[in-house]
């Protein structure tokens, strides 16, 4: 069962994620962050922001956490109690954002129409992985600390494809219940809302503001010194 | 100089009357969807009025456009890279469906299947969003023809810098006047919908200065909505991309008219292209408040000028663009008779659809008979009742003009960018036309007071020939001069037609369904 859970379900959800999320690309039209603000925008604004601005801080702490956990196990005294209270408090803040995104989600005539199954049940997913988290920070102390001494050990042996599940299944049940769920949510994406986060608009800042673009290059396509084999048909077209 | 060809469009306020035909073309060709019931890439306002979605006009309120900082550079006022990108969870400046209208339609089957009974049956409201009874509370041209009304005519934002007495005037039931304001997307040459959208969804198309979204870039992001000052672009709830007018491409690529300019009644619509220099857009579009029209006049180049067709030819515009920017009648009303302006020019835009401003019922004012005033009326005053006097009074030339129903501010305001000379300019030339028509037709005004009219206005009777032509008697093919858009001729020169034959047009053809 952990060998299930720990050592093949990884694989499966992250094998769906990335060739499902191609998949679901193709064309890009399936991609949209699919924002319900036109129809509700009043509740939207508090919960969106309070979820959204939660969610970026505790996925850059696992993120970071990840990539260099000396960082993190390194960090002692003063400092670590620091970053466990502002993690804490992101958590806790997306647990808000969440509740009342799906207090939205349910009680709002206009919002249930633009409403299926799977935004429900991602939502619920996500807030009960929240919730897991914020438990375990809490009651397990220092988890900015043991999570990069002992769990990050544990994700680098995935990604190595070489799974060493021993130290995560001498987890409690809660962080397996918590790392599972993550697994969870990571293979559902493709199938999800949650898509949108992969076209995140960064390429914005660089870009310049105006964008024109032509069906031919418009030098060459009239000239009869270009070559045919230049010239293609647009993509557009 | 980089000349580019952008087809463009004069709409002639004085002869709309307000049908709404072109608004329902528009509807039943590309918004009768779910998702965009509430879209209306073309509608119809009524002028003073607070127009569709609410107040449009006010960015006070939707921040759309740009403004100029004090450096002499333009910025996105709602939108941009800063603000765009940190409102991206919520967009507090975005008009929410009840700033349009909750789009509804009638339970027309409970009038058939009702049983018999002592009342008439009903047809209640629904909600085409929730599928449930509503109360109306709006609807797209719901200030129609309510000018002088305190909910919509004195909610005009055009109104805010007028002095309250002016404002009074505007509405003295006997002085009561309003006029038609159609209005599409104006395809800018500076779009500030393509400069907010975050994913790069939104361009202008290099061939014809067509503002398109591209539907598969689209991210739900939104910021256009807010961005567009006009609010013409907009967003589909149920499949979750933008929307806007495409200036019926298809049509155009096919040589036929777009849908609202075919089908007006009034034929008040006019369809041509014009050539532009876009080294210079920006340039143009950070002028100082008072130059933005005459320098937006000077970004359009004269096509006849031999050095613009040689540098047009070398930036690829063909020859056939060429020839039809020559035939332009947007050319003709927009730089050589310098007859219509842009609607708002200070949201700095650079708009591409051009409005002759309406001089009726502007200038008709009507006096009581024992008036000091009508006492002055000449011969030419039409009795209307026994009492009334219907004035055209046209004795001073153009001694009405400043004298108009509508302070020539608030006019300036849509259409000067502020500016009452400019305003004024273009109300006594189409003044200047009417007198001269009436000497050539009726006879009643001399020739020397026509042509002091004339003169006045620097117009030739060429030119008022011209005018008048183009106003009243042109065709089909001399209202829409549409160049062809080439696509067919570059296939045809590399493959075989019968390879991409159904491929043109659009090319993607996908079910507008929400994502899972």
């Amino acid at each position: 069962m952990d060998m299930l859970l720990f050592g093949a379900l990884p694989y499966v959800a992250f094998a769906i994620f990335v060739i499902g999320s191609i998949y679901r690309y193709q064309n890009g039209f399936k991609y949209s962050s699919l924002s319900s603000q036109l129809l509700e925008t009043e509740k939207l604004f508090s919960a969106s922001v309070a979820f959204h601005m939660g969610i970026i801080v505790i996925f850059l702490g696992h993120f970071i956490g990840f990539f260099f956990p000396s960082l993190f196990s390194s960090i002692g005294g003063t400092s670590l109690v620091i970053l466990e209270i502002v993690g804490v408090m992101f958590g806790v803040l997306a647990i808000i954002g969440l509740v009342m995104l799906f207090i939205r989600r349910v009680t709002t005539d206009r919002i249930k129409v633009v409403t299926n199954r799977m935004d429900l049940v991602i939502e619920v997913l996500l807030i009960l992985q929240f919730i897991l988290g914020v438990v375990i920070a809490i009651e397990m102390k220092w988890g900015s600390s043991w999570y990069a001494s002992n769990m990050v050990p544990y994700l680098h042996s995935i990604f190595a494809f070489n799974p060493d599940i021993a130290g995560m299944v001498a987890m409690p049940i809660l962080v397996k219940l918590h790392v599972v769920g993550a697994f969870l949510i990571i293979l559902l994406i493709p199938f999800s809302r949650l898509v949108h986060f992969l076209v995140a608009p960064f390429h914005y800042i660089t870009r310049p503001y105006q964008v024109v673009r032509w069906n031919w290059n418009r030098k060459t396509i009239r000239d009869p010194k270009t070559s045919w084999d230049d010239i293609q048909r647009p993509k557009n077209n | 100089m980089d000349v580019r060809a952008q087809i463009s469009m004069v709409f002639h306020l004085d002869k709309c009357l307000g049908c709404h035909t072109c608004t329902v073309a528009c509807k039943n060709i590309w918004t009768d969807r779910k998702g965009a019931e509430y879209m209306w890439w073309n509608n119809v306002e009524t002028k003073p009025g607070t127009g569709y979605p609410s107040k449009w006009e006010d960015q006070e309120i939707y921040k759309g456009g740009w403004e100029r900082t004090k450096s002499g550079k333009i910025k996105l006022k709602g939108a941009g890279k800063m603000k765009g990108l940190l409102n991206i969870f919520h967009n507090p400046n975005l008009p929410v469906i009840d700033d349009y209208y909750e789009p509804f339609t009638y339970k027309y089957l409970d009038l058939i299947e009702s049983p018999q009974q002592e009342m008439q049956p009903v047809a209640r409201p629904i909600s085409l969003i929730t599928g449930k009874p509503i109360d109306i509370k709006m609807g797209p041209n719901w200030d129609d023809d309510l000018s002088g009304t305190p909910d919509f005519a004195r909610k005009d934002p055009n109104l805010a810098n007028l002095t309250p007495a002016e404002q009074e005037s505007m509405f003295q039931l006997e002085k009561m006047a309003f006029y038609y304001l159609p209005r599409i997307c104006n395809h800018c040459l500076n779009p500030a919908c393509v400069a907010s959208c975050p994913s790069g969804a939104i361009y202008k198309r290099g061939e014809d200065g067509v503002v398109l979204i591209d539907q598969d870039v689209c991210r739900g992001w939104r910021m256009c909505i807010t961005a567009c000052p006009y609010k013409k672009a907009y967003y589909n709830w149920n499949s979750g991309k933008s929307e806007k007018c495409l200036l019926c491409y298809p049509r155009l690529e096919s040589g036929q008219a777009p849908a609202c300019m075919h089908s007006c009644v009034g034929r008040i619509r006019y369809l041509g292209a014009l050539l532009y220099d876009a080294d210079k857009i920006e340039e143009i579009a950070s002028s100082p408040e008072g130059d933005l029209i005459n320098n937006q006049m000077d970004i359009y180049l004269d096509p006849f000028d031999p050095e613009v067709i040689k540098a047009a030819a070398e930036s690829g515009v063909p020859d056939s663009t060429i020839k039809a920017a020559q035939d332009s009648p947007i050319y003709k009303f927009v730089k050589e008779w310098k007859l219509a302006l842009p609607l708002h020019a200070e949201f700095r835009t650079l708009p591409n659809l051009f409005y002759v401003p309406p001089l009726l019922p502007v200038m008709a004012s009507v006096t009581q008979e024992n008036d000091s005033d009508g006492s002055e009326l000449n011969e030419m005053s039409k009795h209307w009742t026994d009492k009334w006097l219907y004035d055209t009074s046209i004795d001073e030339i153009f001694g009405t003009i400043e004298q108009t129903r509508f302070p020539i501010k608030y006019m300036a305001n849509l259409f000067g960018a502020g500016d009452e000379a400019l305003m004024v300019d273009k109300l006594k030339k189409l003044m200047a036309i009417r007198i001269y028509r009436r000497y050539k037709t009726v006879g009643d005004i001399s020739q020397e007071k026509s042509d002091q009219a004339l003169a006045e206005v620097n117009l030739t009777e060429e030119d008022a020939e011209g005018i008048y032509y183009l106003t009243s008697l042109a065709k089909f093919d001399e209202r829409f001069v549409i160049p062809a858009a080439h696509r067919e001729q570059s296939i045809e020169m590399m493959e075989s037609t019968a390879d991409v034959k159904g491929s043109t047009g659009f090319g993607f053809i996908e079910k507008p369904v929400r994502g899972m």
